[in-house]
C-alpha cells in the first residue's frame, strides 16, 4: 500500500508539522521505501505474542507526597521564549483573536 | 596507541607525578589543535574544566574519588546545569539547562572533569553524525569518512586521543556503531543500568548511556561511576552493582562464545568478515569455547526497530512546541507557532522519524505497524534468551562495514538504517552490549560486537579485556589526532 502526498500531509499535521512543497515530494518516496521495508512485518505469523513495550519487566514506582525543593520560578522561565508576570506568555490561543 | 588511558592517568595522578590540572589542559591543547578540523566538539569550556582540575587539586575530598582529575567530554544530548546543551538541533539553539543529568552529577562526584559537549546526530537520529544541524565531524582515520553515529563526536574525540573518555548514548548502535567505525572501545550498558534522567529523550525503552574509552577496563571504571539505581528515573535498575573492574582479567577459559548460524550477511564486507572470524579464532585459542545459536527473527530486527524508534520519537519530541524552552518562531496564533516552530527547528532526519512514527500510531495504521512490530520484539527478546541457555556472550560484526564516505547515505535513509542491522537487536531486548576493535581494512577500524545476558557487562568486558591482550593486528596512526 503506497502512502500519498494526501495522507502524508495529513499525519504532518497530526503532528503539528508544516511541511514545504518540497520537503513533501522529497519524504514521499523515502517514506514509502521504508514502509514497504517495514511490511516484512506483515509477512510473519504473529497470532497471539504478547506485545513487548518495555525490555523488563516493570512495575509502577511511587514516591510518597512530601514537599521538597524543585526548579525556582525564576530559573524555570529562564528559557522561556516570551514571558510576562512571572508566567510563560504564547499567541493568542484562539484563531483571531487577539486578547483571549 | 600511546595516548594515555584512564587507567594510566589515575595511577599517574595517585602516584604524585602529575595533577588533575596537567591532563586537563593536555586535553585543551589537543583539542585546539585538533579540533578545527575533525570538529567533534560542539563547545569547549576551557574556564570551568581549569577550575574545576584546580578544585580537584586542592581539596582533600577529592583525593579518594574514583575518577580523580581524569578529562572527560559528554555527547550533546545530556543536560549540563549552565552549559548550553543543544541535542544538535536548531530547536535547542540556545537551550541553556537548569538542572544536570545525573551521570553529569556522578562523574563530577568521581572528580572527573568535564572540557565539553560533543556533536552528534539531530536528537540521536542518525548513523553517521551528519544529521547535526551544525558541523559534520570526521573519522579521524579518514577526513572524508563519517565517524559513525549517533554519538559520532564522543568516538571521534576519544579515537584522536582528544580525551581518555565519553560519553554518549546508544538507541540502536549509536554508541557501538561510531566506537567500530573509529577504533574505540565503546560499550552500551543493559536497558536501566544507567540513569537516564537528563538524557534528552529519543526512544525511551531503547535509550541508554554509555562510555566510550580505549580499553574495555577503562570503560569498567567509567560504567563504575556512572550506573546504579536513580530515584530520578523510574525506569533505572535496583539490581545489584558489582565493581566491573574486578575480575577483569580472569580470562575467557570455559567461557562459552556463542555465533550466530545464518547471520544475515547481505551487505556484510569481506574484509569485516574476515577481522571477526580471526577475532573468534584468537578467543578459541585462548581457551574460550565456541558454539553456534541461532536467532531467527534477527532478520526482522531493522524494521521493528524503525517503527518502535520512530513512535516513541514522535511522542518525546511532541514537547518541542516553542512554549516553555527552546526556538519559537513568530506567528499569530498559538497552532501557527506550534507548526512553524517546529519546522523550522526540526531537520529533515527528524521530520522523517515524527512522521513515521505518527503513521504507525495513527488509527487505522496501529495494529499493521506498532503493535507488530511490538510483538516481534518478544520474539526477538525471546530469540536471546533461548540462545544464552547456550552461551555466555555472542559475538558478531558491530557493523557489516567500515566507515562509509560523508554523504554517501545522506540521501537514502533505509540504506543508512540498514547499517544498524547488528546493533538494534540488543536494544530491543534490553541486553548490555560493547565493540572492541578487532582489525583495520584499506586503514579503516573494525569493531567486533559483544552481546551479553541482562546486567552481565562484566562478562562482555572479561572477555573484550582477554581478547585485547592477544589482538596482534597493525594499528595504524589517526590521520587526525594526537594518538599514536
Amino acid at each position: 500500500m503506497k502512502i500519498t502526498d494526501e495522507t502524508v500531509s495529513h499525519v504532518a499535521k497530526l503532528a503539528r508539522l508544516w511541511l514545504h512543497p518540497q520537503e513533501l515530494s522529497q519524504l514521499v518516496p523515502q517514506l514509502n521505501d521504508i514502509l514497504e521495508y517495514a511490511a516484512k512485518l506483515q509477512s510473519v505469523s504473529l497470532d497471539g505474542v504478547e506485545p513487548t513495550s518495555h525490555p523488563f519487566h516493570e512495575v509502577n514506582v511511587v514516591r510518597s507526597d512530601v514537599p521538597r525543593e524543585s526548579l525556582s520560578r525564576e530559573e524555570a522561565l529562564r528559557n522561556a521564549p516570551d514571558q510576562d508576570q512571572g508566567m510563560v506568555r504564547v499567541p493568542a490561543v484562539l484563531e483571531g483573536g487577539g486578547g483571549a | 596507541m600511546s595516548t594515555p588511558t584512564v587507567k594510566e592517568i589515575l595511577r599517574s595522578i595517585a602516584a604524585g607525578e602529575t595533577r588533575a590540572r596537567d591532563w586537563v589542559e593536555q586535553s585543551l591543547r589537543a583539542i585546539r589543535e585538533i579540533d578545527g578540523r575533525l570538529k567533534a566538539f560542539l563547545l569547549v569550556d576551557e574556564e570551568q574544566a581549569l577550575a574545576a582540575a584546580d578544585r580537584i587539586d586542592r581539596a582533600k575530598m577529592y583525593q579518594n574519588a574514583p575518577l580523580r582529575g581524569v578529562p572527560y567530554a559528554a555527547k550533546d544530548n545530556i543536560v549540563t546545569r549552565g552549559v548550553r546543551t543543544t541535542a544538535a538541533s536548531r530547536i535547542l539553539e540556545n537551550y541553556i539547562p537548569p538542572y544536570n543529568a545525573t551521570v553529569i552529577d556522578k562523574l563530577q562526584q568521581a572528580a572527573a572533569v568535564m572540557v565539553g559537549k560533543t556533536n552528534m546526530d539531530e536528537f540521536a537520529m542518525g548513523s553517521s553524525t551528519e544529521t547535526s544541524a551544525f558541523q559534520k565531524t570526521a573519522n579521524p582515520y579518514g577526513e572524508d569518512r563519517v565517524p559513525g553515529g549517533s554519538s559520532g563526536g564522543s568516538a571521534a574525540a576519544v579515537a584522536a586521543g582528544l580525551v581518555p573518555f565519553a560519553l554518549g548514548s546508544d538507541t540502536g548502535g549509536s554508541i557501538r556503531q561510531p566506537a567500530a567505525f573509529t577504533g574505540c572501545f565503546g560499550l552500551k550498558p543493559t536497558y536501566g543500568r544507567v540513569s537516564r534522567y537528563g538524557l534528552i529523550a529519543f526512544a525511551s525503552s531503547l535509550d541508554q548511556i554509555g562510555p566510550f574509552t580505549r580499553t574495555a577496563e577503562d570503560a569498567a571504571l567509567v560504567l563504575n561511576a556512572i550506573c546504579g539505581h536513580d530515584p530520578l528515573d523510574s525506569t533505572s535498575s535496583r539490581q545489584p552493582v558489582p565493581n566491573f573492574a574486578d575480575g577483569i582479567d580472569r580470562g575467557v577459559k570455559g567461557v562459552r562464545v556463542g555465533i550466530v548460524r545464518h547471520l544475515p550477511e547481505e551487505g556484510l564486507e569481506p574484509g569485516v568478515k574476515a577481522a571477526v572470524d580471526r577475532a573468534i579464532q584468537q578467543l578459541e585459542a585462548e581457551g574460550a569455547e565456541i558454539v553456534e545459536i541461532d536467532l531467527p527473527h534477527m532478520e526482522y530486527a531493522v524494521a521493528t526497530y524503525y517503527l518502535i524508534a520512530p513512535a516513541e520519537a514522535s511522542s518525546n519530541l511532541a514537547r518541542y512546541d516553542g512554549v516553555r524552552y527552546g526556538r519559537r518562531a513568530e506567528a499569530s496564533s498559538l497552532i501557527e507557532m506550534y507548526e512553524r516552530s517546529r519546522s523550522e527547528g526540526f531537520g529533515m532526519e527528524v521530520k522523517r522519524r515524527i512522521i513515521i512514527g505518527t503513521y504507525a500510531l495513527s488509527s487505522g495504521y496501529y495494529d499493521a505497524y506498532y503493535k507488530r512490530a511490538q510483538q516481534m520484539r518478544t520474539l526477538i527478546r525471546q530469540d536471546y534468551e533461548r540462545a544464552f541457555e547456550f552461551c555466555d556472550v555472542i559475538v558478531t560484526p558491530t557493523a557489516p562495514t567500515t566507515a562509509f564516505r560523508l554523504g554517501e547515505k545522506l540521501d537514502n535513509p533505509l540504506q543508512m538504517y540498514l547499517n544498524d542491522i547488528y546493533t538494534i537487536p540488543a536494544n530491543l531486548a534490553g541486553l548490555p552490549g560493547a565493540s572492541v576493535p578487532c582489525g583495520f581494512v584499506d586503514g579503516l577500524p573494525v569493531g567486533l560486537q559483544l552481546i551479553g545476558r541482562p546486567f552481565d557487562e562484566a562478562t562482555i568486558l572479561r572477555v573484550a579485556h582477554a581478547y585485547e591482550q592477544v589482538r596482534d593486528f597493525a594499528w595504524p596512526k589517526p590521520v587526525l589526532g594526537v594518538a599514536e
